[in-house]
C-alpha cells in the first residue's frame, strides 16, 4: 500500500509503541517529538555527524538515515533505554570522571557506538578506537579523553572477566 | 532540514518493486545511507519511495559457478563479516572498512552504493576493476551488465527508472589473484579525495591481466589504461607518469585538480605494492 501516512508497531526500549507516522518523518525525529525520547539528538541531519545514533534490533544506526516507517516490526533502542538498563553503567561513568564530554550533545552517540565496539572487540587499540569513532563528532573534547575513557571500560572490564574466570 | 513530503510503500517481492516503480518519481529504498541524506536536504524530491528491504533472498552471500554471488540487499557490515568475501573477493574485503562509519555500514548496502553510483564512492571502483557482472531485473526481465558498461556518467548507470539491481557476481580469486586498494580522505570514512581499487594477475615475476580504476577523480569510475600497461612491465614510475594521460580530475570541495592528480600519483605507488604481494598475508585481517 503506497499511502503518506503509516501505522507502525515497533518495540522502542522494551515498551510496545503504536503510531501513526508520516513517511518522511526520521527515525530520530519519531523518537524525540513522538516519543519524547530527547537523549537522541539532531545534527547534521545528513549521516555525517553521529548524535542521532539509535539502535535497531541491536546494532547502532544513523537516526536520521532512517525513516521512522521503515521501524514497524522492529526493536527500537534509543540512549534512554540502554542507560536504564544499566548496560553502560561503567561507560558513563568513565565517561565523567576523564571528563570525556562537555557540552554533551556527542554523548549519547559516542556511548552507543563505543558499546558496541567493545561488544565486537573486548580489547581494542587505541587507533581502533579512534577509527570505530570516527563517525561521531564531538566538538568540545579534542577526542583524547573520550578515547582514554573508552579504554579504560575496555581494560576494566577484561579485569573483571578475568577475575570471574579464576573464580 | 527535513524531506518534502512522499508516499511510501513495502515492496515484498521483486516484482512487487518495478510494479511500484511504475508510479512516476518514484525512488528505491534499501540502506538509504544517501537516499534520505540527500531527501532531509532537499536535493530530490520524489512522489513514492519504495522499500525493498523487506524483499526476500537478495542478502545471501553464495558461490556460484565460479563467482561470489552477494545479493544487492547485503549490508555492508554483513560482508565486511562474510568469509566467502574475504578469501574470495579479497578487494571487497579490504575497501569495505573504508566505506562510512560502523553505523553507516550498519544498514548501508552493497547494492546501493553500486546502484547509487557517487563517484566518490569505493565499490563502484571495486566493480569495475573486478569485472564484476551486475544482475538487474526489470520490466521485461532479468540481464547482467559488466562493471565498465554500467557506469555511464555522473550518479548515472545502466539502470532503468523501473530497473531493480538484484545482485553483484564477482569472478573468484584464484591463486593467482592480486589485489590492492587504497585512499586517501580527510576523516577515516568519508569519501574519497582520491581512491584506487586495483586487481591483477601473478605471472611468474609479473603482472599480467592488471586493472587500475581510479575514483574521485571523475564523473564515474576510470580506468588509467596507460599507468596499467607501464606497471605490466614493472615499471612503477612510468605508471605513475603514464597517469598524466589518463587522469583528468576536477577541482571540488577537497582538493584542487593537481592535487588529485599528484595524490593519484602516491596511491599507485602504495597500491602496486600491495599488488606485488601474496593475497594469503592480506587475507588475515
Amino acid at each position: 500500500m503506497s499511502a503518506r501516512f503509516h501505522d507502525i508497531a515497533l518495540d522502542v526500549n522494551g515498551e510496545p509503541i503504536r503510531e501513526r507516522v508520516d513517511a518522511r518523518m526520521t527515525l530520530v525525529d519519531f523518537v524525540r517529538e513522538q516519543l519524547s525520547l530527547t537523549g537522541s539528538h539532531v545534527g547534521c541531519e545528513h549521516g555525517v555527524c553521529g548524535a542521532c545514533t539509535v539502535r535497531v534490533n541491536g546494532v547502532v544506526v544513523r537516526g536520521c538515515l532512517m525513516l521512522a516507517v521503515q521501524c514497524d516490526g522492529m526493536r527500537v533502542d534509543t540512549i534512554e533505554g540502554v542507560a536504564a538498563s544499566r548496560e553502560i553503567d561503567d561507560l558513563q561513568q568513565a565517561f565523567i570522571e576523564r571528563n570525556a564530554l562537555q557540552c554533551g550533545y556527542c554523548t549519547p552517540g559516542m556511548l552507543l557506538t563505543a558499546q558496541e565496539l567493545l561488544a565486537l572487540d573486548s580489547m581494542p587499540s587505541r587507533e581502533t578506537i579512534r577509527t570505530y569513532l570516527s563517525g561521531n563528532y564531538c566538538r568540545c573534547t579534542g577526542y583524547q579523553a573520550i578515547v582514554d575513557a573508552v579504554e579504560a571500560v575496555a581494560q576494566a572490564r577484561a579485569r573483571a572477566k578475568r577475575d570471574e574466570e579464576r573464580e | 532540514m527535513k524531506p518534502a513530503p512522499f508516499a511510501y510503500a513495502k515492496a515484498y517481492s521483486v516484482a512487487d518493486a518495478i510494479h511500484l516503480l511504475a508510479e512516476e518519481e518514484a525512488r528505491l529504498l534499501a540502506g538509504g545511507q544517501s537516499l534520505i541524506a540527500t531527501l532531509n536536504m532537499r536535493l530530490d524530491r520524489p512522489r513514492l519511495l519504495v522499500d525493498i528491504n523487506a524483499v526476500p533472498g537478495l542478502d545471501s552471500i553464495a558461490l556460484k559457478n565460479g563467482h561470489v554471488e552477494i545479493g544487492a540487499l547485503v549490508r555492508y557490515a554483513q560482508a565486511q563479516r562474510s568469509r566467502e568475501i574475504a578469501r574470495h573477493a579479497p578487494l571487497i574485503a579490504l575497501a569495505i572498512p573504508h566505506i562510512g562509519h560502523p553505523a553507516i555500514r550498519n544498514r548501508g548496502t552493497i547494492g546501493g552504493s553500486i546502484a547509487f553510483a557517487d563517484p566518490a564512492a569505493e565499490l563502484p571502483a571495486c566493480v569495475v576493476a573486478l569485472d564484476a557482472e551486475m544482475e538487474i531485473a526489470g520490466p521485461e526481465g532479468r540481464r547482467t551488465v559488466r562493471g565498465e558498461d554500467f557506469f555511464q556518467a555522473l550518479f548515472e548507470t545502466a539502470l532503468a527508472p523501473r530497473d531493480v539491481l538484484t545482485a553483484i557476481r564477482i569472478p573468484i580469486a584464484d591463486e593467482t589473484a592480486r589485489v590492492g586498494f587504497a585512499e586517501l580522505t580527510r576523516r577515516h570514512g568519508d569519501y574519497a579525495i582520491v581512491g584506487l581499487a586495483a586487481c591483477a594477475r601473478a605471472d611468474g615475476k609479473r603482472l599480467a591481466d592488471i586493472r587500475l580504476v581510479y575514483f574521485g577523480v571523475g564523473a564515474a569510475p576510470v580506468r588509467a589504461r596507460h599507468a596499467e600497461t607501464a606497471l605490466s612491465g614493472g615499471d612503477v614510475e612510468g605508471a605513475v607518469a603514464a597517469l598524466g594521460y589518463d587522469l583528468h580530475p576536477d577541482q571540488d570541495l577537497h582538493a584542487t585538480a593537481a592535487l588529485k592528480s599528484y595524490l593519484a600519483g602516491v596511491l599507485l605507488r602504495r597500491v602496486s605494492k600491495q599488488l606485488m604481494t601474496p593475497l594469503a598475508a592480506e587475507r588475515c585481517p
